[in-house]
C-alpha cells in the first residue's frame, strides 16, 4: 500500500534522472566529445596543480638559471629553456593557472551581465527593451579586441583589469541570446499559470524563465571558453595584461619571437598548449550544443 | 531597393553617436593620464598643463564631445596627443593596408570554405568528412598570432620562400595609390616585379587570417547543404531524374551559400577589428598596428577614430550582405 502511494511522488524524479541519463549516453557515444571532455580535464587539473608539478618550480617563481640559457629540447627539458634559462614546460604548466582563471572570470562575468541585460530587455519589453538593445547592437559593432585593448591599457596592468577589461566587450552576445529565449519564455503556458498564482514579475522571470533557458546560456559558455583563453592570451600577446615573471602564454610567445629562429622551441610549449586548450573546449562546447539545444542539432 | 539602401544609410547616424559616446566615455571615465604620458617622463605640471590646454583636454567633457562631433561633420578625426598627426589622415593612410588583407583572407576562406562545405556534406558521414569536421575545429582553434608565427619560422626564417613582413620591400617603389590596395596598384601600374612582391608580402598574413573563417564558412555551408538537400523540391528533382551534379550544382548550392552569406558579413566585419594579432605579427602596416601604438601609450583619438570606422565598416558590411541575399535569392524583397 505504501509503494503504491510514494509512486506517483518519484515518478518526476525519475524522469529526469532518466533525460540525464540519456544525454549522457548520447555525449558519450560521439567520440570527439569525449576527446574534448579529456583535453579539457587535463588542462583544468594543470590549471590547479601545474605550479605545483612543474619541474622546475623554481622557474616559476622566477629564479634565473643563465648558465643554461637557450638549451634545446631534451630529456630534462622537453620543450628546452628560455633566454633566461628558464624550463619552458615548466613555465607553460603554471601558465594554465591564468589563462583558465581568466577565461573562467570572463565568461562568468560576461554571461552574467549579459543574461541581466537580456532577461530584462525580453521581459519587460517597451522602450527598456529598444533601449538596452540598442546599447548591445552598438557594442557589438565595437571591435572587442580593441575595446578591451583600450580598457585594458587604461586600467593598468593586472590580471584583475585585464579580466575587467574582456568581459566588458563580451557581454552583448549573451545580452541577444537570452532576450530572444526570454520573449518566447514569456508566451509559454507556465508563465500564465505563474502570473495567475499571483507571482511578481521578478519572480517569475529568475525563477520560472531564466531556468528554462539556461540551457543555450551553458552551451554559449562552453563554447565561449576557447576564445576568451585566445583574446587573454592575445592581449598577453600585445603586451597588455599580466606582467611578467607570473608566466602566462600570450606573453611567452610573444617573448619567444626574440629568439626566433635559432631558438624556436621557446615558442612551441606555449603556442600548442593555447592551440590545446581552445581545442579541447571547443570540441566539449561542440559536444554539448548537440545534447542540450535540440534546435541545433542536424 | 533605392528607399531600401538610403534608409538603412540613414541608420548610421545614430550608430556613429552611439560609437562616439560609448567611446568617448570609456576614453574620459578611466583611469590614466594620456597628457602626462604623451608630455614625457620630464615634462614639467606647467607644460602637461599646457599639452592638456591646447588640446582642450582640461574642458568639460560635453564641450569636447560636442567639439569633436563638429569636427567630424567635417571629416576631422581629431588629432593625436603623440604624433600630432591628424587622425583622418592616419586612417586613411593604414586603413588600405587592412582592408587588403581582410579581403585577401576572406577571399581565400570563401574560396575554398564553400566548395569544401559542399563537399563535405555530399559526401557526409564518410571518413572524409569526419576528418575535415575534426580539422575545422582545429582551425578555429588555432590561436592567429601562433600560426603566424609558424608560418614565418618555416616559410620566411627557414625555407626563405617568402619575406618576413611588411608590404614591400623597401627597395621597391610603391606604386602610384589608386585604391591603397598594393596588389591592385601595381598591377594598374603595369609593375609585374612590384605586383609579385606586394603578392608574397601578402600571402603569409592573409592565410594566418583566412583558416578560421574559412574553417566557419565550410561548418556553415555543410550545415545549409544539409538542410538544402532535405527539402521537397530537392526529392522532386532527383525523381525527375536529373543528374546529381547539376542537381546539387544548380539548385542546392545557390540556397545553401544565402544562409551561409550572414556568417561572411559577419566574419567581414569581426576580421576587420582582429587583424591587430596578425598585424603586430608579421608588421603589417594597418589600423590595428596603429591601434596597438596609440592604445600602448592611452592617445585615445586614434583608438577613437579607428573604432568608429570599423564600426561603420562592419555595419555597412551587414547592408551589402542583406543586398547580395536579393541578388542570390530572388524571394527576398526590400519593403
Amino acid at each position: 500500500m505504501t509503494d503504491s502511494v510514494q509512486t506517483p511522488r518519484t515518478e518526476p524524479v525519475r524522469h529526469r534522472d532518466d533525460r540525464l541519463r540519456r544525454a549522457l549516453f548520447r555525449f558519450s557515444q560521439s567520440k570527439l566529445s569525449m576527446i574534448g571532455a579529456a583535453i579539457v580535464a587535463v588542462v583544468l587539473f594543470f590549471a590547479v596543480f601545474g605550479t605545483v608539478l612543474a619541474p622546475f618550480p623554481g622557474h616559476v617563481a622566477g629564479a634565473v638559471d643563465t648558465a643554461n640559457q637557450f638549451q634545446a629540447p631534451s630529456a630534462a627539458h622537453l620543450f628546452g629553456t628560455n633566454e633566461l634559462g628558464q624550463d619552458v614546460l615548466s613555465l607553460v604548466m603554471a601558465g594554465t593557472t591564468v589563462s583558465v582563471l581568466a577565461g573562467f572570470g570572463v565568461v562568468l562575468i560576461g554571461s552574467v551581465i549579459g543574461t541581466l541585460v537580456g532577461a530584462v530587455a525580453g521581459f519587460v519589453g517597451g522602450w527598456t527593451d529598444e533601449g538596452l538593445m540598442r546599447l548591445t547592437d552598438l557594442t557589438l559593432t565595437i571591435p572587442s579586441l580593441i575595446l578591451a585593448m583600450a580598457i585594458a591599457a587604461a586600467l593598468g596592468p593586472g590580471f584583475t583589469n585585464m579580466v575587467i577589461a574582456i568581459s566588458l566587450s563580451w557581454w552583448p552576445g549573451y545580452a541577444r541570446l537570452v532576450r530572444g529565449e526570454v520573449l518566447a519564455a514569456r508566451e509559454e503556458v507556465y508563465v500564465t499559470a505563474a502570473r495567475a498564482i499571483g507571482a511578481s514579475p521578478a519572480r517569475i522571470l529568475f525563477r520560472h524563465i531564466l531556468p528554462n533557458v539556461v540551457s543555450p546560456i551553458i552551451v554559449k559558455m562552453s563554447l565561449d571558453m576557447g576564445f576568451a583563453i585566445l583574446t587573454v592570451a592575445g592581449l598577453g600577446f600585445i603586451g597588455i595584461g599580466v606582467r611578467p615573471p607570473t608566466p602566462e602564454w600570450g606573453t611567452l610567445l610573444s617573448l619567444s619571437r626574440a629568439n626566433m629562429p635559432g631558438y624556436w622551441w621557446t615558442a612551441m610549449a606555449p603556442g600548442l598548449a593555447m592551440f590545446l586548450a581552445v581545442f579541447g573546449f571547443n570540441l566539449l562546447g561542440d559536444g554539448l550544443r548537440d545534447i542540450l539545444d535540440p534546435k541545433a542539432r542536424r | 531597393m533605392l528607399y531600401f539602401i538610403l534608409r538603412r544609410i540613414l541608420m548610421l547616424v545614430p550608430v556613429v553617436i552611439g560609437l562616439t559616446v560609448i567611446m568617448f566615455a570609456i576614453a574620459r571615465i578611466l583611469p590614466g593620464d594620456p597628457v602626462a604620458l604623451a608630455a614625457g617622463p620630464n615634462a614639467t605640471p606647467a607644460e602637461i598643463e599646457a599639452l592638456s590646454h591646447e588640446f582642450g583636454l582640461d574642458q568639460p567633457i560635453w564641450t569636447q564631445y560636442f567639439h569633436y562631433v563638429g569636427g567630424l561633420l567635417h571629416g576631422d578625426l581629431g588629432t593625436s596627443l603623440l604624433t600630432r598627426r591628424p587622425v583622418a589622415a592616419d586612417i586613411a593612410a593604414y586603413l588600405p593596408a587592412t582592408l587588403e588583407l581582410v579581403c585577401a583572407a576572406m577571399l581565400i576562406a570563401v574560396a575554398i570554405g564553400i566548395p569544401l562545405g559542399l563537399a563535405t556534406a555530399v559526401w557526409r558521414n564518410r571518413w572524409p568528412d569526419y576528418l575535415s569536421q575534426v580539422v575545422a575545429i582545429g582551425a578555429i582553434s588555432m590561436p592567429r598570432f601562433f600560426l603566424g608565427l609558424l608560418l614565418q619560422l618555416c616559410f620566411a626564417m627557414w625555407l626563405m620562400w617568402l619575406p618576413l613582413g611588411g608590404r614591400l620591400p623597401i627597395i621597391v617603389i610603391p606604386p602610384p595609390t589608386v585604391t591603397g590596395f598594393l596588389t591592385i596598384d601595381t598591377l594598374l601600374a603595369g609593375d609585374l616585379h612590384a605586383f609579385t612582391m606586394a603578392l608574397r608580402h601578402l600571402a603569409m598574413p592573409a592565410i594566418a587570417m583566412s583558416l578560421s573563417p574559412l574553417a566557419t564558412i565550410m561548418r556553415m555551408m555543410r550545415a545549409s547543404t544539409i538542410e538544402v538537400m532535405g527539402q521537397d523540391y530537392v526529392m522532386t528533382a532527383r525523381a525527375l531524374g536529373l543528374p546529381r551534379g547539376k542537381i546539387i550544382l544548380k539548385y542546392v548550392a545557390r540556397n545553401a551559400v544565402s544562409a551561409t552569406l550572414t556568417v561572411i558579413g559577419l566574419y567581414f566585419g569581426w576580421l576587420l577589428g582582429g587583424t591587430v594579432l596578425v598585424e603586430t605579427v608579421f608588421d603589417w602596416p594597418g589600423l590595428g598596428l596603429y591601434a596597438t601604438k596609440a592604445i600602448v601609450s592611452q592617445d585615445m583619438m586614434p583608438v577613437i577614430g579607428v573604432a568608429l570606422v570599423i564600426g561603420l565598416l562592419f555595419v555597412l558590411a551587414n547592408l551589402v550582405i542583406d543586398l547580395l541575399y536579393g541578388v542570390i535569392n530572388p524571394k527576398v524583397r526590400y519593403s
